[in-house]
């Protein structure tokens, strides 16, 4: 088992490599396709025309454009990244400061989305058309049709602002406050908003697989064995349907990451999301580049996790 | 968001639209559904709102009036308050949603549009075409989508038109997949051949052959994805990277609105409120088409079953007297009813099972032996299954009427069910040793390890080559004779005292049939269990069986000794049935069939239901039903030439 696993994710691994070079392809176009000069983009309108031809070399920009992605590609496999010029540091360091707090608010997100929205997706096929069913099916509805960032701004105004229980923005409080319950204070809203949104789509679909799977022949088995219903739900049919939700949960991850960008922004959340909202408005497209490819390849990661989570469930799956 | 949701359901609506023969048009399911008819009638509100806006006596959206900064809601003149510049908010709210509107329905149809272009090219061209296609597609979808949305943006520059084209593009991936999907199956149907053999060219294929039968799937994956589109356009607005001002959306008073949420929090929320009803009422109106399209939903079969057949109190009296041998199932009578329809698959069967015995049940697929079988503890799918009336009488209880833990205690340990497919009915994911453990640990209080042990004492007992290390394995690992072994030895674990096998060797090739019979009647004999064993092969009966049932549309026809039976069938049924089986002495000749299909259960006739398919029928056959005859005090039969028949 464990050598199966080992050869899995080492194979999966493998299957990574296209996968990234396929995402660094399509940043690379994109930034490519600046309309105009790109090295003009880069260093905003007021750049010197001198400055604008260093850039030009620097980045290899005067070279055919497979020629400037094979520039590119080694700089950013070397860490180079390339520099910010609306803060004039390195992209790197801007981006290592962040990705901390992303991935504690997008983890943070995934999980409880994960929790909640499979534990409403069995309440809600276990009592089908019963009056939970009904109620969790309308939130979840409510879910998948509120705009993030406006569920942030209600949660502000009403448990920030009106009853003033828990801080309304910022990662840590200005004075004291850097240890983890103070995070925690801070984290219940952003997380809650993104969670909030992204467990409808996963209750939704938890219903659907265990609904399907409760109409198959080894459900009657489990039945005809003499086992109670409970056990039947929650061992037998659970565990069939993860094996489908589990690749949605990986696809949510996606979601999270680029609804951590409005979240973000609504809560000040220092993480690369409130970062590239920033980055965009001042043209500083390293940085943009950076961090799409950051968040990208977190994506591409969190995936990876949901194979395996994947493969460990289901022995069907072969390494 | 709920684009996922697309994906998923864009297969079956397109073999929906393929044979539309439903009875209730998908309008009427539509309005049917309160919900979605909410939605629709929100949605066209706002539309026609959003239309006649230019008319309406509004103050213009961007005239500021300092002097009237912050007004709240319902304030004189301004009925939803107004801004931090004193513009009035309904106005900008009304003018905002027609923006927003547009915008989202704009980026649909680029999106719809190229994405389906591509779709269609790569089902239709296949091979080169699909593949580069197609792995562009994946690479898109590689990134979570509101980033790509994000990097697009940056590099166009912020603006309306812009996230416009942002948001279509980071969308066209699901319709090229669904249309994709749909155009390949489209592609190998026959007319497309015949279009090419006429000598069509491939554009005036596409164009008439094609797009007519993709265009529903290009329709409902836009409605699944213009509330996202919507939701998206007014994010990259909130984020100031759409529309600029004095340009206002939904998206961006509410951007705007957000540094006032603790003033005036009026200016954030009204515009949310619009969108989130926007979005919400396209989002209710787009499920209620899919559940009104989706052929599965209609036919009720994707509820779930309970945990045990719905029971009429009709069914559920308890036993007068002492019941017949170990097992009584008196006047049985299990229905399904479907899309109003009412089907009787099992009518009033009345038999019983000897301490020890075997009795066989044999029937065509339809002809209610399964049904019977489940009906005894409840394991009929239900809905849409219901157990009208009737009698399974057990140990002086009617199995019907039981509370459920009874029921459970029963299931399994004095009464056992061994099912036809055993791939199917092993859990795919358990190994079978723990399949076994939960099993005997469900009807006794081992602990895990002295229940594994059990458990491999047990596919021992069934002769599972190497019992201990196969326990270790899943279903999928094992052969299908190994399988059946597997559902042998859980349904043996608890030491029943009736086994009921539902056609346990249908699925598995000759000799292993011959093998897994050996061993049951064998297991039989060592427990002096009975054995209730259903098949549609005299042969098989003939080699295990005591007494033998003969089912047809729900009712025993005929029912006696096995060697009685076969020596003189008394039913025409049982004698066409016998003849099915090919004898020793049997060369080259053809094996008899029995012409014609067993009536349909929705639609009994009232006289005898073999009536059509009988080489002997007269008028009085289907005058009236037919009572089963008595031909002696253990052979009966539902003929009314039973006694010449069998002579």
């Amino acid at each position: 088992m464990h050598t199966q696993l080992w050869r899995y994710i080492g194979k999966r691994l493998l299957l990574m490599i296209p996968v990234l070079f396929g995402l660094s392809i399509i940043v690379f176009l994109i930034m490519a396709l600046i309309p105009g000069d790109p090295a003009q983009a880069i260093l905003g309108a007021y750049a010197t025309p001198e400055n604008v031809a260093r850039i030009n070399v620097q980045l290899g920009l005067d070279q055919p454009l497979p020629m400037q992605y094979v520039t590119w590609l080694s700089n950013i496999l070397q860490g180079d990244f390339g520099r910010s010029y609306a803060q004039n540091r390195a992209v790197l360091d801007i981006i290592s400061e962040r990705f901390g707090a992303t991935l504690i608010l997008a983890g943070t997100a995934l999980v409880l989305c994960s929790l909640f929205g499979l534990l409403a997706g069995i309440i809600s096929a276990s009592r089908q058309y019963g009056l939970a069913d009904k109620m969790i099916t309308f939130v979840v509805l409510i879910g998948i049709s509120m705009p993030a960032f406006w569920l942030g701004l209600l949660l502000i105004m009403f448990f920030a602002v009106d009853l003033r229980w828990l801080p309304a923005s910022g990662m840590y409080s200005m004075w004291g406050g850097d240890d983890l319950p103070d995070l925690l204070r801070h984290l219940i809203l952003p997380a809650s908003t993104l969670a909030f949104i992204a467990t409808g789509v996963i209750a939704r679909l938890t219903r659907a697989s265990m609904l399907e799977v409760l109409r198959q022949d080894y459900i009657r088995t489990a039945r005809a064995k003499g086992l109670h219903e409970r056990r039947v739900i929650y061992r037998h049919a659970f565990k069939a349907a993860m094996v489908s939700v589990v690749p949605v949960i990986g696809i949510q991850a996606g979601f999270v990451l680029g609804g951590a960008v409005y979240v973000e922004t609504v809560f000040q959340w220092p993480g690369i999301g409130s970062m590239l909202v920033n980055a965009i408005s001042q043209r500083d497209l390293l940085l943009v580049q950076g961090g799409v490819l950051v968040v990208a390849a977190a994506y591409v990661v969190f995936n990876l996790l949901a194979d395996v989570v994947q493969f460990i469930l289901d022995p069907r799956v072969t390494a | 968001m709920s684009r996922f949701m697309s994906m998923s359901n864009a297969l079956p609506l397109a073999r929906w639209f393929g044979q539309r023969h439903s009875r209730t048009s998908p309008l009427k399911l539509l309005l049917r559904n309160r919900l979605a008819a909410a939605g629709l009638i929100v949605l066209i509100a706002v539309c026609i709102l959003a239309l006649i806006t230019p008319w309406l006596p509004l103050h213009h959206p961007n005239q500021t009036a300092l002097g009237n900064r912050l007004l709240p809601p319902g304030s004189d003149g301004h009925l939803l308050g107004t801004d931090h510049l004193g513009r009035d908010i309904l106005a900008r709210i009304l003018w905002g949603t027609r923006v927003s509107l547009s915008v989202g329905i704009s980026a649909t149809l680029v999106a719809a549009s190229v994405g389906s272009l591509l779709g269609i090219l790569a089902g239709y061209f296949g091979r080169h075409v699909d593949n580069i296609l197609m792995r562009g597609i994946d690479m898109v979808m590689a990134f979570p989508y509101i980033l790509l949305a994000l990097a697009i943006v940056a590099v166009l520059g912020p603006g309306l038109l812009n996230a416009l084209y942002a948001i279509a593009i980071v969308n066209i991936p699901f319709f090229a997949r669904n249309v994709r999907g749909v155009t390949v199956t489209l592609r190998n149907r026959e007319f497309v051949d015949a279009a090419l053999l006429s000598g069509k060219g491939h554009a005036r294929i596409l164009l008439t052959e094609i797009l007519p039968n993709v265009l529903p799937v290009i329709v409902i994956t836009m409605s699944t994805t213009v509330g996202w589109m919507i939701l998206e356009t007014a994010g990259l607005s909130f984020l100031g990277l759409g529309a600029q001002p004095p340009q206002a959306d939904l998206g961006s008073m509410l951007g705007e609105g957000r540094r006032l949420i603790s003033t005036a929090p009026h200016v954030a929320t009204i515009p949310g409120l619009m969108i989130f009803l926007l979005v919400m009422s396209i989002n209710l109106l787009g499920d209620g088409v899919r559940d009104a399209l989706d052929p599965r939903l209609k036919a009720g079969a994707l509820r779930r079953p309970a945990a045990r057949t719905r029971t009429a109190p009709a069914a559920r009296q308890q036993p007068k007297g002492e019941p017949k041998g170990l097992l009584e199932v008196d006047s049985l009578r299990t229905e399904f009813h479907l899309d109003g329809q009412v089907h009787q698959a099992v009518n009033g069967p009345t038999f019983h099972i000897e301490p020890g015995e075997c009795l066989g049940i044999i029937g065509e697929s339809g002809s209610g032996k399964s049904v019977t079988a489940m009906s005894l503890l409840g394991l009929v799918a239900s809905p849409p299954g219901i157990i009208q009336s009737g009698q399974v009488n057990y140990q002086r209880q009617n199995l019907l009427g039981v509370s459920d833990p009874i029921l459970r205690g029963y299931r399994g340990g004095e009464l056992a069910y061994i099912f036809q497919d055993p791939l199917s009915t092993l859990h795919p994911l358990f190994t079978v040793g723990d399949q076994l453990v939960e099993a005997i640990r469900a009807h006794r209080p081992l602990s895990y390890r002295a229940a594994w042990q059990e458990a491999v004492r047990r596919l021992e007992e069934v002769r599972m080559p190497n019992a201990a290390r196969r326990a270790k394995s899943y279903p999928h690992q094992l052969s299908g004779g190994m399988r059946q072994r597997v559902s042998i030895a859980m349904a043996l674990a608890n030491d029943p005292q009736l086994i009921i096998a539902d056609e346990p060797t249908t699925a598995l090739d000759v000799t292993v049939q011959a093998q897994i019979l050996k061993l049951l009647n064998r297991l039989r004999e060592e427990k002096q269990a009975s054995l209730m064993f259903i098949t549609h092969d005299f042969g098989v009966v003939k080699q295990i069986c005591h007494r033998v049932a003969v089912m047809y549309a729900g009712e025993i026809v005929e029912i006696g000794p096995v060697e009685e039976i076969l020596a003189r069938p008394a039913h025409p049924y049982t004698k066409r049935l016998i003849g099915c089986v090919p004898s020793v002495d049997y060369e080259g000749g053809r094996l008899a069939e029995i012409p014609g299909l067993p009536p349909q259960v929705s639609n009994l006739p009232v006289g005898c239901k073999f009536a059509d398919r009988c080489d002997q029928v007269t008028d009085q056959c289907r005058a009236a039903p037919v009572e089963l005859d008595t031909l002696n005090e253990r052979h009966h039969a539902r003929c009314i030439f039973a006694r010449e028949v069998s002579a």
